[in-house]
This record gives C-alpha cells, sequence and structure tokens, in this order.
C-alpha cells in the first residue's frame, strides 16, 4: 500500500511500552491455562511409569495389579500403544524406529514404559506402584565422543557406532585458507545439556471419536505445526481427522513444549483405548528427567589467523548428542545455525564435519537458543582465544573482523542473507554508553589489590525466522532431490470485522507469555486507526478452524518479524478495501483518506468524515452498497513467506534464517578467591533487532533471556552419572536462578529495520542466550588466565584453578580417593567395617548357609524363597528416616570359604529405584572363642532415589551399616548370641546395600 | 507426583497424639510445618499410614526462657523464632544462621524441631543444636526423656528418637561472654548447604561446627589456635569430615570450604566477640 | 481426635479470600489440588509440587504457605488468601498488581499468583523494604519469564505508593480531626 495508510511512529501505537491486555486476567487469577479449563464429565486421569534405567531390554511387564486397583480403567504398555501407532518420525534416512513408549527397551531413565489411566491422578498413581517390570540391563554410553568409540555400547542397529548422521561441508577455500595462515588457532568446548524448564508443565486432554476415527487434542503444544504431521501419521489418521487446539495462556514454553508431542500421541491412544477422555498433566519430576532437552555438543573449532587478527577460515567439527531418538525436528538444532556459522564477522573459508549422535539421555528438541549457544560458545571462546595467542586485545579482534557496515544485505560463506545492521554503530554505542572505559578501570582497580577480576566480549548475530528448509541440509543435495523441495516460513494472519464494526484478529502462532495479543493490536489499531483497546485478539489454535501451515506456531523468535508482519499485510489489505467504500460516500479520491481516531475521513477535510463502525459494517448489512470490484471487508487472512528463504542449494549454501540481529555483550565479573564464587559487576547488552514494536516486550524478552543464559553459564545443567542415571531430577538440584542470583543487566539499542519483513521488526527473543554463556565464560577466563572452561562455571569447578595443589593430608588420616566405577558405569560407594561377636566362626558359617532363617532376620523381608542352596528371593521394605520403599531382591552367596569367607551379591528393584553390590565378609577367630568379622562393600544405587535424593546416598549407606555393628555390639556384650539373630547381624551389611537406594 | 494414601489425625492433645505413635510405630509419621517431609510423600519417598498432625496443640507453641536455656516447642514455626524479641540476645548464632534456613515461604510454615528431627547434615538447625550443644526433649505414651545434641543425630537424617517418640522441644543453652558467627556456601542462596560454618568464640577456646560435609553437623572444640597452627587444625578437620562428591561440589572443594570459610567465621567470632 | 481414613472424602469448612467456603477432600488430597479442582479458584498455579518453584505459594491464616506442601484438610477452620482476593475489584487492581502491569513484571504470567502472593504479605510486614529485602524474598519462587529485574521494580513501586497512600489517609484522617 502507499504511504496512505502509513502510521507515524509519534502518533502510532506500535512502538510503544503500553501496557499488556493479558495482564490484568493472568494478576488476578483469571489466566486460562490447560489446567485451568474444565474437561467433559467422565474424562480421565493418565499417569506413566517410566524407566529407572538409562539401558535395558525389557523382559516381562507384569499389569495385573495395577489392573485390579478400583478406579483403574486402563494399563497400557509399548506393545499396546505400538498396536494402535506408527513410528515417530525421524529426522534422518536410517531403519531405525522412534516410539512414544519403550518397546522391548528403553534407552534413557524416564522413558516411559507404561501408562495408567484412572479416575483421577492419585488413583492413576496407586496403580502406577503396582506394576511389575523386569529388566535386563545394558551398558550405558552417555558423552557423545564416547558413543562414537569403537566398542561403545549401541543403542539402536540402525545407527552403526551410534552416528545418525555425518556430513562434511566446505565453503570457500578453507584448505587454502589454512595453508596459507599466519597462525592457526583452536578451541575444543563441550556444551553441557540444559533446558529453559517453563514452570507450567506439560499438559494436555485428548478424546477419540470412534465413529469418524478422529482425534481432537487440546495441549500446551507451541509448534512448529510440521509436528502436527508428525502426529497424525503416528495414529494413523490423517490431518484433518487430527484436530490439535491450544489454550488461550500457556506458563511459559521457550521451545520447550514442542516436545509434548510424544505424549500427545500416548495420550490420544489411551483415550482410544479408553473410550473416555484422558487428561494428563506432566508433573515435574517428570518434566526434568524426561520431557526435552536442548543437544550438548563437543565442538572441536579451528581459525586460519593473519598475525593482526584476522581470521580468514573457520574449520567446525561438531559431535551433536540427540539423546536416545532422533526425534522431530531433530537434527534441527545442529542445522539452524548452519548459515551463521561465520557469526558476526567476515569469514570466506569454512569447513565443517557436523555428526549426530545417539546416546542413552533425554532426547533433544527445541529450546531458546537453539543451537545458537553451542555455536558461539565456540566461536566467542576461540576469538578470545586468538586475541591472548596474538597478543591483542579481544575487542580489537572482534573489531577487525565484523562484517563491514556497507556490505549488507550480506551472504555468509554457507549461505546467510543477513538482512541489515551495522555492527560497528551497536558495538560503539555499547562501548561509549555502556561504559567500557569505567570497567576496565574496575578491573585495574580490582587486580591492583589482588582480587580475581575479568572482563569477556560476545558478539553474535541472533537469526530468526526459520526457513523451513533448513533441516533438509543434513540430507546430501541427493537426498533432498529426492525428498522434495522444503523452503519458506509460512505466517498467518485473519482480521475480521463483525456486524457492528468491532474488530479481530487471529493468528496462527502460540503465545507463550511474550504478549502477542498487545502487540497485534497495536499494529491492527495503527492500520485501521482505532485504538489498542477497540481491537480483540485471538491467539488459540485450532487445527481444525483455522488457517495454518507448517511453520505455524511461536519459535525461531518469528512473532515480531513473521506473524505481526502477517497480521500487519491482512489488516492492510481489509483497510483498501475499507478506503475505498469510504471515498466512495465521502466523495472523495481513495488516496485521501485516512483513517484517524475512529473515523475515516478526508484528510483535506476533517469534518468530511465516517464513523469506523459504519464503514466497517456495510459488508454485512448491505453488500450491495459496495463499490463495485470491491471485495467485502468481513474477514481476510493473509498468509505470508518471505521469497528470501530458498532451499539450500547444490553445494549446500542455505539461508537458514531470514532475520539477523546483532548483539555485542560484555560483562565485568570478579572471582571470591576463598570460595570461587562469581559475582556479575555489571553486564552490558547492546542490541540490533531491528524496528522496535513495543520497547517493554523487547528489553522482557532481553532480559528473560539473559537470566536462562546466566543459568546455563553458572547454574544449570542435567547432570547424568556415567551409568546414564539422572542425577538432576529435582528443582533442588537443576538450579534455576533467583532473584538473588540475575543481576540488572544494562540494555543498549539501535534499530536498523529489516528490509525483509513487513514491520521491518526482527526476531529478540533467544539473543542472550547465544552470547551471554559465551562473554561470562570469556569474563571468568581473563580472571583467571585460563583457556579451559565448561559450563556451568561451578565455584567447585573453578575452585581447583585458583587454589592450585590442595594441602596435604595430616598424618595419620588416609588421602580420599575417587569413588570408583563399576563394569556398566554406576558410581560406586564403597565402604568396610569391622565387629567381633562372641561366638565362633563355625556356628556363624554355619548359619550363612540356612536361607531359610532369612526371613526371620532381614529387617522388613516378607516372603522369601528359596531359589537355590545359595541363592534366594526376596520381597523387603527398606527405608530411612521417613523414606521408605519396597523392593524385590535377589540375594546370592558365592566364594565360600568355610568357614573363613563369603561374598554375598544382591540385587534390588523397586519402585524408588534399584541398587545392588557385593559384600566380601571375612570370619576370624580369636583366641577366645569369639569371631572377628569384617566386612567390605561396593554399592550403587540408580533411579528415582538417585534423581532425587543423589546427595544423602552415601550418608545414607552409613547410617545403616553403622546401626547394624550397633546392634551387633549390643547382641554380643550381652553374651546371649541365638544363631538367627545373629545370622542377622552377619547377613546385615547386605541388607543394608538395599538400604541404600534411600536418601 | 502425589501422595500415596493415609489416614490423618489432628490431634487434639499430646497424650493423643502419642496414643497414635504408640498403636502404630513406624507407620505413623508425625506431621508439624511438613516443608521437608511434604515432599517426600508427594514424591512417594515416605509412605505413612498415618499422620498425626500437631499443629493444633497450642501447649507445643511456646518460646521459653527458663534456666539459662530456651525451651522451643514443636509448634514453633522457623519465622517465629526468628522473630522473637529475645532471640539475638540470647541465641545469636541461631539468629544469624535461622535467615539461611530455606525461604521466607518456608520459614513461615517449617517448625524448629521438625528440621532437627529431620536431621539434614546440611540444615542449619541441627548444626546450632549441635554447636550449642543443645538437648531434645523427646515424649513417648512411656514418658519423657531429653537426648543431648551429640546423640541425638546418629547420621544423614538419622536419630535416636524411636518410632513410638516424638520431639516435644528442643532447649538451646544461653551462653554469654562469647563471640559467634555464621557462614554458609551454597550453590543459590536459600540452597542446602554446601558447607556451612557455625563458630563460638571465648576466651577459653573456638567451637566450630561444620555442616554439609559429613553425614552430620560435627562441631569440634579447639584451643584459641591462631596462624599457622589453625589453619593445620582446620586441614585436620577436613580431612576428618570425609567430604563427598555429589553434582554440586566436590569433596576437594568441600575440604577447601572448611579451611577457608571456617578460619573465616572463626575470625568473624572473633571480631564480634571484641 | 478425629481421624480422617485414607479411602474416604471428608468435609473441609475454611474461608477463602473471606468469604465461607466448603469441599470435600481425602486425606491425601494437596492443598494446591483442591483450591484448583474441587473449589475451582486456579489462580493458583502448581509447578513442582516439592516447594522449590513457588508458584502455588498462597496465604494461610496470615503464613505463606506452599500450597503443594500443605494438605487440604490442614486448613479446616482457617482463612486461606488467594491471587483472586487480591484485586479490590473485579475490574480494578491493586496496587501491587498495577505495579507489576505497568513494569512488565510478568510475561507468561504462570509464577506470578505465587510472587503476589509473597509480596502482598511481604509488604504489610515491612512496608518500606530496600531492593535486598525484595530480592531476598523473591528468592523463594522462580520465575522463567521476566529475569526478575522488574518484578523487583514493581515489587519497590507498589511499596512506595501504598505508603504514599496511607500516608495521605493518615493525613487526611488528621485534618478532619
Amino acid at each position: 500500500m502507499p504511504g496512505m495508510l502509513d502510521v507515524t511512529r509519534e502518533t502510532g501505537w506500535v512502538g510503544r511500552a503500553i501496557e499488556r491486555v493479558e495482564d490484568a486476567a493472568l494478576l488476578s487469577g483469571g489466566g486460562r491455562y490447560l489446567d485451568d479449563l474444565g474437561v467433559r464429565p467422565g474424562t480421565l486421569h493418565m499417569a506413566i511409569l517410566r524407566a529407572p534405567h538409562a539401558h535395558a531390554d525389557i523382559r516381562a511387564i507384569d499389569t495385573a495389579a495395577a489392573r485390579a486397583v478400583a478406579g483403574v480403567v486402563a494399563v497400557l504398555t509399548g506393545a499396546d500403544v505400538a498396536r494402535l501407532t506408527a513410528p515417530l518420525v525421524v529426522g534422518v534416512k536410517a531403519p531405525v524406529e522412534c516410539w512414544p513408549m519403550a518397546v522391548d527397551r528403553v534407552r534413557y531413565v524416564g522413558e516411559p514404559v507404561a501408562l495408567v489411566v484412572a479416575q483421577d491422578r492419585y488413583l492413576a498413581e496407586d496403580a502406577l506402584d503396582l506394576i511389575e517390570v523386569s529388566y535386563e540391563t545394558r551398558p550405558a554410553v552417555v558423552d557423545p565422543l564416547d558413543a562414537l568409540a569403537e566398542g561403545a555400547p549401541l543403542l539402536h542397529d540402525g545407527f552403526p557406532r551410534n552416528l545418525a548422521s555425518d556430513r562434511r561441508f566446505r565453503y570457500g577455500d578453507p584448505e587454502q585458507a589454512f595453508a596459507q595462515a599466519d597462525r592457526t588457532v583452536s578451541i575444543s568446548v563441550s556444551y553441557p545439556r540444559n533446558s529453559c524448564t517453563p514452570i507450567e508443565t506439560y499438559g494436555l486432554v485428548a478424546e477419540y471419536d470412534p465413529h469418524e476415527d478422529a482425534y481432537d487434542v487440546l495441549a500446551n503444544f507451541q509448534g512448529p505445526f510440521s509436528i502436527h504431521a508428525v502426529i497424525s501419521r503416528a495414529l494413523k489418521v490423517p490431518g484433518n481427522r487430527l484436530r490439535l487446539r491450544t489454550p488461550r495462556d500457556s506458563g511459559g514454553s521457550f521451545g520447550v513444549k514442542q516436545g509434548i508431542f510424544p505424549y500427545i500421541v500416548l495420550g490420544a491412544v489411551a483415550a482410544r483405548a479408553t473410550g473416555h477422555p484422558v487428561k494428563w498433566i506432566e508433573d515435574r519430576l517428570e518434566h526434568l528427567m524426561a520431557s526435552v532437552s536442548a543437544t550438548n555438543r563437543a565442538t572441536t573449532l579451528r581459525a586460519a589467523v593473519t598475525a593482526d587478527g584476522r581470521v580468514t577460515a573457520l574449520d567446525y567439527d561438531q559431535v551433536e548428542d540427540c539423546g536416545a531418538h532422533l526425534r522431530a525436528p531433530e537434527p534441527a538444532t545442529l542445522y539452524r545455525m548452519h548459515g551463521n556459522l561465520t557469526g558476526a564477522y567476515a569469514i570466506a573459508n569454512v569447513a565443517v564435519r557436523n555428526r549426530v549422535v545417539v546416546t542413552n539421555k533425554c532426547p533433544t528438541g527445541l529450546n531458546r537458543g537453539f543451537g545458537g549457544p553451542q555455536v558461539y560458545f565456540a566461536l566467542e571462546r576461540l576469538m578470545q582465544r586468538i586475541a591472548i595467542e596474538l597478543g591483542l586485545d579481544p575487542l580489537e579482534v572482534i573489531r577487525r573482523n565484523l562484517i563491514p557496515a556497507d556490505a549488507f544485505p550480506y551472504r555468509t560463506a554457507p549461505g546467510a542473507l543477513l538482512d541489515s545492521g551495522n555492527y560497528q554503530a551497536t558495538l560503539a554505542k555499547g562501548v561509549a554508553e555502556g561504559g567500557l572505559a569505567a570497567l576496565r578501570a574496575r578491573r585495574d582497580a580490582a587486580r591492583a589489590e589482588g582480587r580475581l577480576y575479568g572482563i569477556g566480549f560476545a558478539a553474535v548475530v541472533e537469526p530468526s525466522v526459520s526457513n523451513m528448509g533448513y533441516i533438509a541440509t543434513v540430507l546430501t543435495p541427493a537426498e533432498r532431490r529426492k525428498a522434495g523441495p522444503k523452503n519458506g516460513a509460512q505466517a498467518t494472519a485473519t482480521v475480521a470485522i463483525d456486524p457492528v464494526g468491532a474488530v479481530s484478529v487471529h493468528v496462527a502462532s502460540v503465545p507463550q507469555g511474550q504478549g502477542h495479543r498487545t502487540v497485534l493490536a497495536q499494529v491492527v489499531a495503527d492500520v485501521l486507526g482505532l485504538t489498542p483497546r477497540d481491537i480483540r485478539v485471538n491467539a488459540e489454535m485450532d487445527t481444525a478452524k483455522d488457517a495454518w501451515s507448517i511453520a505455524s506456531g511461536n519459535y525461531s523468535s518469528r512473532f515480531a518479524a513473521a506473524v505481526a508482519g502477517a497480521a500487519k499485510i491482512a489488516a492492510d489489505r481489509i483497510a483498501q478495501r475499507l478506503a475505498r467504500i469510504a471515498a466512495a460516500q465521502l466523495n472523495v479520491p481513495v488516496e485521501e483518506v485516512v483513517f484517524e481516531g475512529g473515523k475515516l475521513r478526508a484528510r483535506s477535510n476533517a469534518a468530511n468524515a465516517l464513523a469506523f463502525s459504519r464503514v466497517a459494517a456495510l459488508s454485512h448489512w448491505s453488500p450491495a452498497q459496495l463499490p463495485e470490484g470491491t471485495a467485502p471487508t468481513i474477514r481476510e487472512t493473509a498468509f505470508w513467506t518471505p521469497p528470501e528463504l530458498t532451499a539450500a542449494d547444490e553445494a549446500d549454501h542455505i539461508n537458514s534464517s531470514l532475520c539477523h540481529g546483532f548483539i555485542f555483550d560484555y560483562c565485568g565479573i570478579e572471582i571470591d578467591r576463598d570460595t570461587a564464587e562469581i559475582r556479575i559487576d555489571r553486564y552490558v547488552t547492546a542490541h540490533d533487532c531491528g524496528t522496535i514494536l513495543h520497547p517493554g516486550m523487547v528489553d522482557g524478552q532481553i532480559r528473560g533471556g539473559f537470566a536462562h543464559a546466566l543459568g546455563a553459564a553458572l547454574l544449570e545443567e542435567f547432570a547424568y552419572g556415567p551409568d546414564g542415571s539422572f542425577l538432576t531430577g529435582t528443582l533442588a538440584d537443576y538450579l534455576v536462578p533467583t532473584a538473588m542470583e540475575v543481576p540488572e543487566p544494562v540494555i543498549l539499542h539501535t534499530e536498523t529495520p529489516s528490509p525483509f519483513t513487513p514491520l521491518g521488526a526482527k526476531g529478540v527473543g533467544e539473543g542472550n542466550c547465544m552470547s551471554t554463556p559465551a562473554c561470562l565464560a570469556n569474563a571468568v577466563a581473563d580472571a583467571l588466565g585460563v583457556a579451559d572452561l565448561r559450563l556451568p562455571l561451578s565455584p567447585s569447578s573453578l575452585a581447583p584453578l585458583i587454589h592450585g595443589a590442595e594441602p596435604a593430608a595430616p598424618a595419620g588420616i588416609a588421602a580420599p580417593t575417587p569413588a570408583p566405577s563399576g563394569g556398566k558405569g554406576e558410581r560406586l560407594m564403597r565402604g568396610e567395617g569391622k565387629a567381633h561377636v562372641r561366638a565362633a566362626p563355625e556356628a556363624i558359617w554355619a548359619m550363612l548357609l540356612d536361607p531359610d532363617t532369612l526371613a526371620a532376620i532381614i529387617p522388613g523381608a516378607h516372603g522369601v524363597s528359596r531359589v537355590s542352596d545359595t541363592a534366594f528371593r526376596a520381597d523387603v521394605t527398606l527405608g530411612i528416616g521417613p523414606v521408605k520403599g519396597r523392593y524385590k531382591a535377589e540375594v546370592s552367596l558365592s566364594d565360600l570359604e568355610p568357614p573363613r569367607a563369603v561374598t554375598l551379591r544382591g540385587r534390588v528393584e523397586g519402585n524408588l529405584g534399584f541398587g545392588g553390590g557385593s559384600g566380601a565378609i571375612t570370619l576370624t577367630p580369636d583366641d577366645t572363642g569369639g569371631t572377628h568379622l569384617a566386612y567390605r562393600y561396593e554399592a550403587f544405587v540408580g533411579g528415582k532415589v538417585a534423581s532425587v535424593g543423589g546427595r544423602l546416598l552415601d550418608g545414607a549407606a552409613k547410617v545403616i551399616i553403622g546401626q547394624f555393628f550397633a546392634a551387633l555390639a549390643r547382641k554380643a556384650a550381652g553374651g546371649s548370641a541365638p544363631a538367627p539373630s545373629l545370622l542377622s547381624r552377619i547377613l546385615a551389611p547386605l541388607t543394608s546395600l538395599f538400604r541404600r537406594r534411600a536418601p | 507426583m502425589k501422595p500415596a494414601p493415609f489416614d490423618y489425625v489432628r490431634a487434639d492433645s499430646l497424650p493423643e497424639a502419642l496414643a497414635v505413635l504408640k498403636a502404630e510405630g513406624s507407620d505413623a509419621r508425625i506431621l508439624a510445618g511438613g516443608m521437608s517431609f511434604m515432599a517426600m510423600l508427594n514424591m512417594r519417598l515416605a509412605r505413612p499410614k498415618v499422620l498425626v498432625d500437631i499443629m493444633r496443640l497450642e501447649a507445643l507453641a511456646t518460646i521459653e526462657l527458663r534456666k539459662g536455656e530456651v525451651v522451643v516447642g514443636a509448634g514453633v514455626r522457623q519465622a517465629r523464632l526468628l522473630a522473637w524479641e529475645g532471640l539475638t540476645g540470647h541465641l545469636p548464632l541461631i539468629a544469624k544462621a535461622l535467615p539461611f534456613t530455606g525461604h521466607a515461604q518456608t520459614r513461615s510454615r517449617g517448625t524448629v524441631c521438625g528440621s532437627i528431627a529431620h536431621a539434614d547434615p546440611s540444615a542449619e538447625l541441627p548444626l546450632c543444636l549441635m554447636a550449642l550443644g543443645g538437648q531434645v526433649h523427646l515424649a513417648s505414651a512411656a514418658g519423657r526423656r531429653k537426648v543431648p545434641a551429640e546423640a541425638f543425630i546418629t547420621g544423614m537424617m538419622a536419630t535416636a528418637k524411636a518410632d513410638d517418640e516424638m520431639i516435644e522441644a528442643v532447649s538451646f543453652p544461653v551462653v554469654q561472654g562469647e563471640g559467634t558467627a555464621f557462614r554458609e556456601i551454597a550453590r543459590r542462596h536459600g540452597d542446602f548447604a554446601i558447607v556451612a560454618c557455625g563458630a563460638r568464640v571465648s576466651a577459653r577456646g573456638i567451637r566450630l561446627t561444620v555442616g554439609g560435609v559429613a553425614d552430620m553437623p560435627v562441631a569440634r572444640d579447639l584451643p584459641p589456635l591462631e596462624g599457622t597452627a589453625l589453619d593445620d587444625a582446620l586441614n585436620a578437620l577436613a580431612f576428618e569430615l570425609d567430604a563427598r562428591d555429589d553434582v554440586h561440589a566436590s569433596a576437594r572443594y568441600r575440604r577447601e570450604l572448611v579451611r577457608r570459610i571456617g578460619r573465616a567465621t572463626i575470625e568473624e567470632a572473633r571480631r564480634c566477640r571484641a | 481426635m478425629p481421624r480422617l481414613s485414607a479411602d474416604q472424602r471428608h468435609e473441609v469448612r475454611f474461608t477463602l479470600n473471606g468469604h465461607p467456603v466448603c469441599g470435600r477432600a481425602g486425606p491425601r488430597l494437596l492443598l494446591s489440588d483442591f483450591l484448583r479442582h474441587e473449589i475451582g479458584a486456579t489462580g493458583t498455579h502448581v509447578g513442582c509440587e516439592h516447594g522449590v518453584c513457588g508458584a502455588c505459594t498462597v496465604q494461610v491464616d496470615g503464613m505463606l504457605t506452599r500450597a503443594c506442601l500443605t494438605l487440604a484438610v490442614q486448613v479446616e477452620g482457617a482463612s486461606v488468601r488467594t491471587v483472586e482476593g487480591l484485586a479490590p475489584e473485579p475490574d480494578r487492581l491493586s496496587a501491587l498488581q498495577a505495579a507489576f502491569r505497568r513494569n512488565h513484571a510478568l510475561q507468561c504470567g504462570f509464577c506470578s499468583a505465587g510472587i503476589l502472593m509473597s509480596l502482598d504479605a511481604f509488604l504489610k510486614a515491612h512496608p518500606e523494604p530496600d531492593e535486598a529485602e525484595i530480592r531476598d524474598l523473591l528468592s523463594g519462587h522462580l520465575c522463567r519469564c521476566t529475569g526478575y529485574t522488574p518484578i523487583v521494580r514493581a515489587a519497590l513501586e507498589a511499596a512506595a505508593e501504598i505508603q504514599n497512600s496511607q500516608r495521605e489517609l493518615t493525613q487526611g484522617e488528621t485534618a478532619h480531626a
């Protein structure tokens, strides 16, 4: 449209930080999140049994007891689910199957193994306790580089050496650039596992209509709606028989709620199997252990550099860890940044090797930053290393490599078309207004006092509005030709006018708290000369009724750039028609019509005006009066996709995203010499995200991304034991930053509008997740003068860098040894002890070989059964303090050397987890007819107690053993040592192994 | 993540509560503030058959100063002790340590005695009990007994309390003329301590109590050491505590903090005394 | 000494935001589930069910309370206050709520109910807080959207505003006297 409909920023609503229309309800308990909405009468509730093992074959599942619980309607296993579904689509071409519930084999702790549908959630969980699963454990592999090693445990036969994809790319002439380089600088980093963990967990309500073979699912899914096709395919119905809806409000997502889709399949199957609507709310333990995670990545990055710090080539070797299954849209995390591997720098030559591996960890998916943190942690740490190795100022190295301001739109070597920017200007503003000179002075002063103070920098390009075709870069050009073209980023918006002229807007997006409804009201109000209050925005999604496409949803920071732009286009089209209607009635040329103050008026004569509602209602009440050739103004849906987002070419160039913001960050941090705690003294973040639609929301995105990044840099990690046990299963162990840890960043803006988006806006939601971890790590490296850093930067890991060698243990105290690992990688707890018993070894030995007495002597034992002379099974209830669990125990005696020595081996499994170990007992006669009893044990624990109580396990073991020997000493002192009770004490070290599951 | 089923008894008197404990033994649990215990119920780590809610017993909700001791009843919530006007004067160590216990939102409900009954090795109140040499007043249907702190806590979440007993009160001796200090290092404010140190310094010597390292808070009485002698004593203590590795901190880091924070806490207590 | 048996639902009477209400709950029903699904007060949210995230924080007899760590049967006879009770009128926000809206102190809003209940109680007891005190209080809540800074600002602004309006009220009364 010509300038006629443009609204200047001074008078318009766009660009102003108006109060959000969403907030009054959200602040008053009036939110409509998934779990706030009512359900149909007869709705049942689902709970999910999850694998305690990282890698195991399922030998048998006994659901009889669970089915017998009053109120339980159905219990489904992986086999039941598989009967009603097809496997989930896998992101690469390989003969592997991915099911939403384990079939035959579990591959990560938390993988669904069975589900219960019952009248309420409490009953469903009661039934979960009664499902008995028999596992045969396998060795697990947790580290991506270990997974590639010869002889590593294999997760899927279809992924030889656990390798799901191995591609090499070459842009420019990297070999020549490295050959001619003055220096080569390299860095090896490993980016850890973490997740943005929204405070609202996954939730869904699923229904199945057998009469039409159709599913209706309400879920707090966030998109992309390309996943809709994945779900309908898994449910074996065409897309028009899967109605997927989202509630008005979402309690945060940050990408994470893309990962609900396997559970949508499970909920839908449960609804079908029971004939009832089924509701599921994920709990926090489930969320942390098994919802979704960002990828961890091992990267070696080399740079060819000139003596003055110019980077002439990069060579990436990235090993991406997608966890146990390659779920859609993975390996997208690896390819989202493909066009942006050169970051903010003009680097013409790039070599890349991208490998995707599977390991025994939670499958990965969308997460704020999505590939950016992984790439920039390597690239920006490398830029600092280049400066240090060349003896240059790190900021100067950044400056010398930035893309020149007059080079936009700029095509990067791997193919991204950077839309606009003036990186030098943003950087200069950051330096000047952020107070870098003062910060350097603070560092000098601190260092003069002997304090550990460092400054770090990071400069990153923040891509937004993903090209739906970038993921196809994982395929070879030949495979791509076969698969058919994929590209674009369809955005959809509808503007509608009702019979009294009231305006509604609908977008195919799924806001997760960003304030879409407010911004859309601003955008459309400006076009129509109304106020935001006049516009009602609906951002709920309903695939059965709404206009949508595969790119619909809210991810890759696409709202401001794409979705709001589509709304502008739809509003413009309606406004164009309204102007034509008004022009006829006002007797002015259409160019003369102005939208202002709820009126359409003649530009030159304010009195010549019509009420907006009157013009707007005409299409309803009197369509015959519409000027000839003017379409009605009742409803307009705009689809917008940028032409710049083309498919990958034959040389693998890919414009992976449409918009590219720029961020220049720096910070000053101080590290406490005693505790190694990091204090952020000042953090400056200078942004250029194009045209700013709502300053309050833009700063909100920056602050929120900064807090997520700070968590990733300093606190958060999904920690796994070497055996794949999950160690951070609560929010007391997965450490989300609080108000005490997050300082206020100094936020600065420059605005270079994007020429490729309708409003000039670019995404801003993810940038600090990309820049801040590298920036903080660079500051820590500067403070400590070290090269290798691993995230999160915990005081415990930094302390040895400050404190050097540890003082020796004083004489008489054994130097501590690190905990060893077992055959399957378990972390072993070790201990030993001794006691004196007033009975001869022969008497003790005789009792040891009499398993029948065990029932009486193992605490909490019920139903001991004898398997052989030296082996038995028992049900035991064990615990410490208030913690108690029921376990099935298998115990055997071996290495028998009567009456001197015996080894007890045991293994227990129960709903709190599993454990096992061995205890070697030796009996030595003394010269008074008694026995010196000594024992050594090794034990391991996994499952729920390891996830939620790992902090307490070792101590719990010691307590129980201590109690045993206290009792033994008491009894022995009492002089009476009846055979069974004596035996019980001898066997107690074994029972303590069972108890070690309890924190 | 919902609790397994249990009966619920709202006790109207102490004998009633004790009668339930006598009848049900280890199947019964006292419910006071519930800040740790309820989380265990929700995770189904604990499965009592009956909960006995004692928070309606007004007789237990008292803070009394008697015979040189502050006696805190089982119904006293942490926030109330923190707000008690006598706290800073009589129990300065607790006044310094209690703000580190959880958050305002848990101190408002959590009780002083409940935290001690829970005997978490990283918790501040068991540390204070040990540091001050307090006593735990246990009651059962059979009678009452008092157990000194060092005999009460027997290990990780393990105490000398029998299944039919409950904590009726804890008492902390009032000590004058000392300097006290408390320091705690945790990953985040309000988290379980990686290392917590409470120091009492008098003319006779130093009593340093360390939490978060061993299976229980450990108190160590030292002569009035200075300089490297104090360093050596702290180094010995650091190794003797047999620190553990976990996802938040290595054993070595814990030992380092015992040496460094232990010393800083003692020095702060000395300044406080002067 | 009432003993409520595990397999039955029992009547629980209490006041919610000043109004007497009654619902039925088994002994193990959490207060969070009871408020949301039995009483229908869905403004209190559930984020972790182990007392860390703070989303479910309500006031019980004036005490800040994690509803997920509280049994429904424990509030028998108590006075419970939730986010639904904060606004003075259905169409008017309290000073604290309005400060949140003004400062963009929420995005998804899921954690806000608990934070508001904490601040509401805290500002009554500490009418002139400083930033450090506010941050210390807020450390009992997790927010993933805002980075906390706007929440701190909103709380300080609301505190000042409440103080001012009370001062004016006092001065008005003095003038009348």
